[in-house]
Protein backbone atom coordinates (compact mmCIF):
# COMPACT_ATOMS: atom_id res chain seq x y z
CA UNK A 1 0.00 0.00 0.00
CA UNK A 2 2.16 2.48 -1.27
CA UNK A 3 -0.48 5.61 -1.73
CA UNK A 4 -3.53 6.84 0.82
CA UNK A 5 -6.33 5.69 0.02
CA UNK A 6 -9.53 7.68 0.59
CA UNK A 7 -13.40 6.05 1.46
CA UNK A 8 -16.14 8.34 1.85
CA UNK A 9 -19.75 7.35 2.89
CA UNK A 10 -23.01 8.63 3.61
CA UNK A 11 -24.62 8.05 6.92
CA UNK A 12 -28.32 7.86 6.86
CA UNK A 13 -30.26 9.51 9.27
CA UNK A 14 -33.16 7.48 11.35
CA UNK A 15 -31.77 4.32 10.23
CA UNK A 16 -31.06 2.26 12.97
CA UNK A 17 -30.45 -0.93 11.43
CA UNK A 18 -28.25 -0.06 8.73
CA UNK A 19 -26.03 2.15 11.15
CA UNK A 20 -22.62 0.41 10.93
CA UNK A 21 -23.10 -0.52 7.57
CA UNK A 22 -19.92 2.50 6.84
CA UNK A 23 -17.63 0.56 9.88
CA UNK A 24 -17.98 -3.26 8.50
CA UNK A 25 -16.99 -1.69 4.82
CA UNK A 26 -13.98 0.06 6.43
CA UNK A 27 -13.45 -3.14 8.56
CA UNK A 28 -13.25 -5.39 4.76
CA UNK A 29 -11.25 -2.93 2.71
CA UNK A 30 -8.78 -3.05 5.94
CA UNK A 31 -8.90 -6.36 5.84
CA UNK A 32 -8.10 -6.84 1.78
CA UNK A 33 -4.95 -4.21 2.18
CA UNK A 34 -3.15 -6.35 5.02
CA UNK A 35 -3.75 -4.33 7.87
CA UNK A 36 -2.59 -5.53 10.92
CA UNK A 37 -5.78 -7.20 12.86
CA UNK A 38 -5.11 -4.94 16.34
CA UNK A 39 -5.48 -1.83 14.05
CA UNK A 40 -8.26 -2.67 12.26
CA UNK A 41 -10.12 -3.55 15.50
CA UNK A 42 -9.34 -0.64 17.00
CA UNK A 43 -10.59 1.41 13.82
CA UNK A 44 -13.63 -0.51 13.41
CA UNK A 45 -14.91 0.07 17.06
CA UNK A 46 -14.48 3.74 17.47
CA UNK A 47 -15.66 4.10 13.99
CA UNK A 48 -19.03 2.35 14.69
CA UNK A 49 -19.51 4.34 17.95
CA UNK A 50 -19.25 7.29 16.08
CA UNK A 51 -21.41 5.71 13.46
CA UNK A 52 -24.22 4.64 15.46
CA UNK A 53 -23.85 8.55 17.61
CA UNK A 54 -24.60 10.10 14.00
CA UNK A 55 -27.50 8.29 13.73
CA UNK A 56 -28.95 8.97 17.08
CA UNK A 57 -27.99 12.04 17.83
CA UNK A 58 -27.08 13.70 14.47
CA UNK A 59 -29.51 12.98 11.80
CA UNK A 60 -27.11 11.41 10.06
CA UNK A 61 -23.52 13.30 8.24
CA UNK A 62 -20.54 12.12 5.97
CA UNK A 63 -17.90 9.53 7.15
CA UNK A 64 -14.45 10.17 5.21
CA UNK A 65 -11.39 7.93 6.10
CA UNK A 66 -7.82 8.15 5.07
CA UNK A 67 -5.69 4.92 5.12
CA UNK A 68 -1.96 5.58 4.74
CA UNK A 69 0.84 3.31 5.17
CA UNK A 70 1.42 4.32 8.49
CA UNK A 71 -2.17 5.73 10.14
CA UNK A 72 -6.03 5.93 9.59
CA UNK A 73 -7.28 9.00 9.78
CA UNK A 74 -11.27 9.11 10.14
CA UNK A 75 -13.22 12.88 9.77
CA UNK A 76 -16.77 12.19 10.61
CA UNK A 77 -19.16 15.20 10.29
CA UNK A 78 -22.19 15.90 11.07
CA UNK A 79 -25.20 18.33 10.57
CA UNK A 80 -26.41 17.93 14.57
CA UNK A 81 -26.94 20.09 17.62
CA UNK A 82 -23.95 20.39 18.78
CA UNK A 83 -22.22 19.01 22.16
CA UNK A 84 -22.70 21.64 24.75
CA UNK A 85 -20.30 20.35 27.11
CA UNK A 86 -17.60 18.12 25.57
CA UNK A 87 -15.87 17.26 29.10
CA UNK A 88 -19.50 16.04 30.65
CA UNK A 89 -19.96 14.16 27.57
CA UNK A 90 -16.90 12.45 27.13
CA UNK A 91 -17.45 10.93 31.17
CA UNK A 92 -18.20 7.61 31.25
CA UNK A 93 -21.96 6.84 31.64
CA UNK A 94 -22.98 10.48 30.94
CA UNK A 95 -25.78 10.37 27.74
CA UNK A 96 -28.43 12.52 26.76
CA UNK A 97 -29.90 9.60 24.19
CA UNK A 98 -33.67 8.61 24.74
CA UNK A 99 -35.02 5.75 26.21
CA UNK A 100 -36.59 4.18 22.94
CA UNK A 101 -32.37 4.12 22.08
CA UNK A 102 -31.64 2.67 25.30
CA UNK A 103 -34.10 -0.05 24.55
CA UNK A 104 -31.93 -1.21 21.31
CA UNK A 105 -28.44 -1.32 23.39
CA UNK A 106 -27.29 2.22 22.75
CA UNK A 107 -26.96 5.20 25.48
CA UNK A 108 -24.76 3.99 27.65
CA UNK A 109 -22.76 6.79 27.85
CA UNK A 110 -19.78 4.89 26.57
CA UNK A 111 -19.62 6.22 22.82
CA UNK A 112 -16.84 9.08 22.73
CA UNK A 113 -15.01 7.20 25.63
CA UNK A 114 -14.91 4.01 23.73
CA UNK A 115 -13.97 5.93 20.76
CA UNK A 116 -10.89 7.82 22.65
CA UNK A 117 -9.95 4.66 24.01
CA UNK A 118 -9.57 2.52 21.09
CA UNK A 119 -7.77 5.59 18.83
CA UNK A 120 -3.99 7.63 19.37
CA UNK A 121 -5.34 11.10 18.52
CA UNK A 122 -8.91 12.26 18.83
CA UNK A 123 -10.67 16.04 18.27
CA UNK A 124 -13.87 17.00 18.98
CA UNK A 125 -14.88 20.27 16.98
CA UNK A 126 -18.50 21.13 17.66
CA UNK A 127 -20.59 24.27 17.34
CA UNK A 128 -23.95 24.46 18.85
CA UNK A 129 -26.80 24.63 16.09
CA UNK A 130 -24.17 23.79 13.61
CA UNK A 131 -23.06 20.38 13.94
CA UNK A 132 -19.97 18.14 15.05
CA UNK A 133 -16.54 17.02 13.31
CA UNK A 134 -14.60 14.57 15.25
CA UNK A 135 -11.57 13.67 13.77
CA UNK A 136 -9.94 10.36 14.93
CA UNK A 137 -6.33 8.60 14.27
CA UNK A 138 -5.41 5.25 14.31
CA UNK A 139 -1.37 4.78 13.97
CA UNK A 140 -0.33 1.80 12.06
CA UNK B 1 -12.99 -24.65 25.80
CA UNK B 2 -14.49 -24.91 22.46
CA UNK B 3 -18.11 -23.32 21.29
CA UNK B 4 -19.27 -26.87 21.84
CA UNK B 5 -18.35 -26.82 25.26
CA UNK B 6 -19.70 -24.05 25.78
CA UNK B 7 -23.06 -25.61 24.67
CA UNK B 8 -22.89 -27.82 26.82
CA UNK B 9 -22.87 -26.06 29.66
CA UNK B 10 -25.67 -23.98 28.45
CA UNK B 11 -28.21 -26.59 26.84
CA UNK B 12 -27.51 -24.09 24.01
CA UNK B 13 -29.25 -25.17 20.82
CA UNK B 14 -27.43 -23.71 17.75
CA UNK B 15 -28.83 -21.63 15.23
CA UNK B 16 -26.01 -20.62 12.88
CA UNK B 17 -22.80 -22.18 12.87
CA UNK B 18 -22.94 -25.63 13.42
CA UNK B 19 -19.70 -26.59 11.23
CA UNK B 20 -17.71 -24.16 13.31
CA UNK B 21 -18.42 -25.13 16.84
CA UNK B 22 -14.86 -26.53 17.81
CA UNK B 23 -13.47 -23.08 17.74
CA UNK B 24 -11.60 -22.17 20.88
CA UNK B 25 -12.98 -19.52 23.15
CA UNK B 26 -11.10 -17.87 25.91
CA UNK B 27 -13.28 -15.54 27.51
CA UNK B 28 -16.85 -13.67 27.85
CA UNK B 29 -18.67 -10.83 28.18
CA UNK B 30 -22.87 -10.64 28.94
CA UNK B 31 -24.60 -7.14 28.49
CA UNK B 32 -27.68 -5.85 27.06
CA UNK B 33 -25.87 -2.60 26.58
CA UNK B 34 -23.83 -2.77 22.78
CA UNK B 35 -21.50 0.28 24.24
CA UNK B 36 -20.76 -1.79 26.97
CA UNK B 37 -19.58 -4.66 25.05
CA UNK B 38 -17.39 -2.52 22.60
CA UNK B 39 -15.23 -1.34 26.01
CA UNK B 40 -14.33 -4.79 26.04
CA UNK B 41 -12.25 -6.03 23.35
CA UNK B 42 -10.64 -9.21 24.00
CA UNK B 43 -10.13 -12.61 21.50
CA UNK B 44 -11.74 -15.22 20.91
CA UNK B 45 -14.69 -14.17 23.11
CA UNK B 46 -18.18 -15.73 23.05
CA UNK B 47 -21.16 -12.37 24.25
CA UNK B 48 -24.48 -13.28 26.21
CA UNK B 49 -27.14 -11.09 25.52
CA UNK B 50 -30.86 -10.98 25.89
CA UNK B 51 -30.42 -8.13 22.97
CA UNK B 52 -31.93 -9.42 19.46
CA UNK B 53 -31.33 -6.60 16.63
CA UNK B 54 -29.40 -6.49 14.30
CA UNK B 55 -26.90 -3.90 16.09
CA UNK B 56 -25.76 -7.69 18.23
CA UNK B 57 -24.16 -8.85 15.12
CA UNK B 58 -22.38 -5.43 13.88
CA UNK B 59 -20.91 -5.05 17.76
CA UNK B 60 -19.85 -9.09 17.09
CA UNK B 61 -18.27 -8.41 13.85
CA UNK B 62 -16.61 -5.02 15.07
CA UNK B 63 -15.03 -7.37 18.25
CA UNK B 64 -14.53 -10.29 16.31
CA UNK B 65 -16.37 -12.07 18.90
CA UNK B 66 -16.45 -15.92 17.71
CA UNK B 67 -19.91 -16.88 19.05
CA UNK B 68 -23.30 -14.83 20.37
CA UNK B 69 -25.36 -16.42 23.19
CA UNK B 70 -28.96 -15.59 22.91
CA UNK B 71 -30.22 -16.05 27.14
CA UNK B 72 -33.64 -16.50 28.36
CA UNK B 73 -34.28 -18.31 25.01
CA UNK B 74 -34.99 -15.47 23.18
CA UNK B 75 -34.07 -15.60 19.25
CA UNK B 76 -33.63 -13.28 16.72
CA UNK B 77 -35.59 -12.62 13.57
CA UNK B 78 -34.03 -14.77 10.21
CA UNK B 79 -32.77 -11.33 8.50
CA UNK B 80 -30.54 -11.07 11.73
CA UNK B 81 -29.43 -14.84 12.44
CA UNK B 82 -28.73 -14.16 8.23
CA UNK B 83 -26.37 -11.46 9.07
CA UNK B 84 -24.43 -13.29 11.01
CA UNK B 85 -24.07 -16.49 8.65
CA UNK B 86 -22.84 -13.67 6.30
CA UNK B 87 -20.13 -12.69 9.28
CA UNK B 88 -19.19 -16.85 10.15
CA UNK B 89 -20.35 -15.85 13.62
CA UNK B 90 -21.95 -18.87 15.89
CA UNK B 91 -24.90 -18.19 17.49
CA UNK B 92 -26.68 -19.91 20.06
CA UNK B 93 -29.94 -20.00 22.49
CA UNK B 94 -29.79 -21.14 25.64
CA UNK B 95 -33.13 -21.15 28.29
CA UNK B 96 -30.96 -20.28 30.72
CA UNK B 97 -30.75 -16.62 32.03
CA UNK B 98 -28.37 -13.81 32.11
CA UNK B 99 -26.91 -14.27 35.07
CA UNK B 100 -27.43 -18.11 35.04
CA UNK B 101 -25.60 -18.58 31.86
CA UNK B 102 -22.78 -16.37 32.83
CA UNK B 103 -22.15 -18.42 36.16
CA UNK B 104 -22.35 -21.71 34.74
CA UNK B 105 -19.56 -20.70 32.09
CA UNK B 106 -17.64 -18.58 34.75
CA UNK B 107 -17.60 -21.71 37.21
CA UNK B 108 -16.65 -24.07 34.40
CA UNK B 109 -13.82 -22.03 33.83
CA UNK B 110 -14.47 -19.33 31.22
CA UNK B 111 -12.61 -16.04 32.47
CA UNK B 112 -13.56 -12.48 31.48
CA UNK B 113 -10.26 -11.66 30.27
CA UNK B 114 -7.84 -9.09 32.10
CA UNK B 115 -9.78 -7.85 34.84
CA UNK B 116 -9.48 -3.75 35.02
CA UNK B 117 -8.02 -3.04 31.65
CA UNK B 118 -10.72 -3.74 28.93
CA UNK B 119 -13.72 -3.61 31.32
Amino acid sequence: MAEAIRLTYEISPDDFTRAGEASSDVKKKLRSLGVSPDAIRKVAIAMYEGEINMVIHAEGGIITVDISPDKIVMILADKGPGIPDIEQAMQAGWSTAPNEIRSLGFGAGMGLPNMKKYTDEMTIDTVIGKGTTITMVVKI
Amino acid sequence: MTVRDAMGILDATVLVGEDNLDQEVRSACGSDMMSDVLAFSKDHSILLTGLCNPQVIRTAEMLDIVCIIFVRGKRPDDAVLDMARDRDLVVLSTQHRMFSSCGLLYKAGLGAGAFGGAL
